[in-house]
């Protein structure tokens, strides 16, 4: 009895969140659908009525996905995003939990002021930063390179990399740090034998955060890029389909979901991460 | 094994002097309490011993060695938290073994060590399992265990009984005295409780407010308490207090309190000769107050009429509450008493174990 008062109790709050859900996934399932439909149902007709006869499998296609990667060199931009976005996810995180550890755990002058300075760098809008950097990047020869978009999406991910592991490695338990201390750790042995284990769900979540802001980019990577078609990667790829096809719906949805596919895989892989637990029974009892 | 000095150590955190001017020489394999009130300087002690807070002023010598500027994993020491402290993600052996690995030490001697230090604590089949898996008591004995395989010339311990239930405490207390003797190393023990402090340490140093109260054997403590608050901190239920005047002339000389006048003793009287008349607080340990009814012999000036407020009856004896006059107080008389809640009683005092204090200055009067 006690448990089904609690499950109509609780109905509402459930609808909501389906109801929440089913609102942002829809555009999703549009692009979906729409990707695998022939290009004049697609002129002709919205995506929603599919569901007039879904199970009738013959309205479905996959042309618009093998003219995508056919035609349009999608396969290179596909795997210069990958080229991209694996460094300047890894150098930051890495950057970051070095900086974080310091800040949250090692005692030297001025710490609380440089801490404050980046965390104030979270706000400053990074197209400020477009034009000299780019004047900087053409003085150097890094312009239209891999490694310039690696040290931007570093630079442009470390403050919130910061302050986001600082605020994790601060929060675990102090008595943790000085007891490994006294057992003889130094700083690097903590960092590494400690700190790092114990804040997987943090990097975790930071790696999602940031793989997904660089994969998705298309203003960094237009900009210090300059639109090359060698080093483009798909998210300027999938915006020229736009500008060179014109009116060719069909393709550019099929070419966005390419360029979907990856991060859910990446979600769906780290996700359980996010589940907490994972310092349970370290201190009291 | 070593002996640790604090000598003139002083620690303060901005406006706030948590240890002041602190005193205190522990010998070679001594069983060390620090014990006190919350907030009263003994956490912070014990950490400037491990090294984990820097000292304002004075040193600190582990044997012959000053260890102010020595970083803790050079002090030789192992600490035991109040947390316990476990390393989470590694399992039992792991947690035991960091330390010796992070020192070098050879695999076969980790080996040993590790599985001696089990052995000892009983926790050999629990090698395994990752921390979250172990019940309280066993998390407590890992740390223990990860203090012992250091072999270290001290042991810290910072209230680490204080997370286990009311039983295991008990049954862990017994343990930790019998591991002191077995290893013959210095032990520096901080707890609030001072039956703790009682049942284990070797000497005991009662701080309050940063300034050591007194340094002495756990007997000599509760028999001599050298302020009122020594004598109200050590023994449970507490020493009673009550305000009074001495009165009287050579060998009569009484203490006349609110409601009662109590005859001292002649051997005592003859010391306090100059505290004719003056104020002074007396103080009495509720075992020394006893039901005139069951008592052996009755001295009549040594008799108090009081009111039962309320008897806990622990088995073997009975709390009794009481009032007289404005002044609340404890006995602690046997079960076959008659007092009941609301009658009055008759009680008798054991004079010759009373203690005196000054008012002002709160020291022990003999």
């Amino acid at each position: 009895m006690k448990s089904i008062s609690r499950i109509w109790s609780r109905l509402p709050l459930h609808l909501l969140i389906i109801g929440l859900a089913l609102l942002w996934i829809t555009p999703s399932l549009g692009l979906l659908a729409s990707s695998l439909r022939p290009a004049r149902d697609v002129l002709s007709s919205g995506w929603w009525t599919i569901l007039e006869r879904p199970f009738d499998l013959g309205q479905f296609t996959l042309e618009n996905y093998a003219a995508v990667l056919n035609r349009s060199g999608m396969d290179r931009a596909f795997i210069n995003s990958l080229i991209i976005t694996i460094p300047s996810t890894i150098l930051p995180i890495t950057l970051a939990s070095f900086a974080a550890y310091a800040f949250a755990w090692m005692d030297f002058p001025g710490r609380r002021a440089l801490f404050i300075i980046l965390v104030g760098l979270i706000v400053v809008p990074l197209q400020m930063t477009l034009i000299p950097i780019l004047r900087l990047y053409n003085h150097l020869g890094l312009a239209g390179s891999f490694l310039g978009l690696w040290l931007a999406h570093t630079g442009y991910g470390l403050p919130f990399a910061i302050y986001l592991l600082r605020n994790f490695f601060g929060a675990l338990p102090r008595d943790l740090f000085e007891s490994a201390f006294l057992d003889g750790a130094s700083h690097l042995t903590a960092f590494f034998r400690l700190a790092l284990p114990l804040s997987v769900p943090a990097l975790a979540s930071m790696a999602i955060f940031q793989f997904l802001w660089v994969w998705n980019d298309l203003l960094i990577a237009l900009v210090y890029l300059g639109g090359t078609p060698q080093v483009a990667p798909l998210t300027v790829r999938v915006s020229s389909l736009v500008s060179s096809l014109g009116q060719d719906w069909h393709l550019l949805t099929a070419a966005a979901f390419i360029s979907m596919l990856l991060p859910l895989v990446i979600f769906f892989a780290l996700q359980r991460y996010f589940v907490r637990g994972i310092l349970a029974g370290s201190v009291k009892g | 094994m070593a002996s640790v000095t604090y000598d003139h150590v002083t620690k303060q955190f901005g406006n706030v002097t948590a240890v002041n001017d602190l005193n205190l020489e522990i010998k070679d394999k001594e069983f060390l309490v620090l014990v006190g009130p919350s907030g009263c300087g003994k956490s912070t002690a014990l950490r400037l011993l491990a090294g984990l807070e820097e000292i304002t002023s004075g040193n600190i010598y582990i044997g012959e060695h000053l260890v102010n500027d020595v970083p803790p994993k050079d002090r030789d020491i192992a600490m035991v938290f109040q947390s316990y402290a476990l390393y989470p993600h590694m399992n039992v052996y792991d947690n035991m073994a960091f330390g010796l690995r992070l020192r070098k030490t050879a695999k076969p001697e980790i080996d040993r060590r590790v599985k001696e230090a089990a052995e000892i604590l009983g926790i050999s089949p629990l090698l395994d399992r990752k921390p979250r898996q172990l019940s309280g008591g066993q998390r407590q004995r890992v740390a223990l265990g990860r203090a012992i395989v250091r072999e270290p010339k001290v042991f810290l311990m910072d209230e680490p009984l204080s997370n286990l239930d009311a039983k295991l405490r008990v049954q862990t207390r017994a343990e930790l005295s019998k591991l002191h003797q077995r290893l013959e190393t210095t032990f520096i023990y901080v707890t609030h409780d001072q039956t703790e402090a009682m049942t284990m340490g070797t000497r005991i140093a009662v701080l309050k407010d940063g300034l050591l109260q007194q340094l002495d054997t756990p007997q000599n403590l509760y028999d001599h308490p050298l302020n009122i608050f020594v004598a109200g901190f050590i023994g449970s239920p507490a020493m009673n207090f009550f305000p009074a005047r001495l009165l009287g002339e050579d060998s009569q000389v009484y203490l006349q309190a609110d409601s009662f006048r109590l005859k001292v003793p002649a051997e005592r009287a003859g010391k306090l000769v100059n505290y004719r008349g003056q104020e002074m607080i007396f103080g009495i340990r509720p075992e020394d107050i006893h039901d005139r009814a069951l008592a052996s012999s009755v001295s009549q000036d040594a008799v108090v009429k009081a009111q039962v407020e309320v008897t806990e009856l622990m088995g073997s004896e009975v709390f009794l509450y009481l009032s007289t006059g404005k002044q609340n107080f404890t006995a602690r008389v046997e079960p076959r008493t008659s007092a009941r809640p609301g009658k009055p009683v008759e009680l008798v005092f054991n004079m010759e174990r009373m203690h005196l204090f000054d008012p002002n200055t709160e020291e022990r009067i003999d």
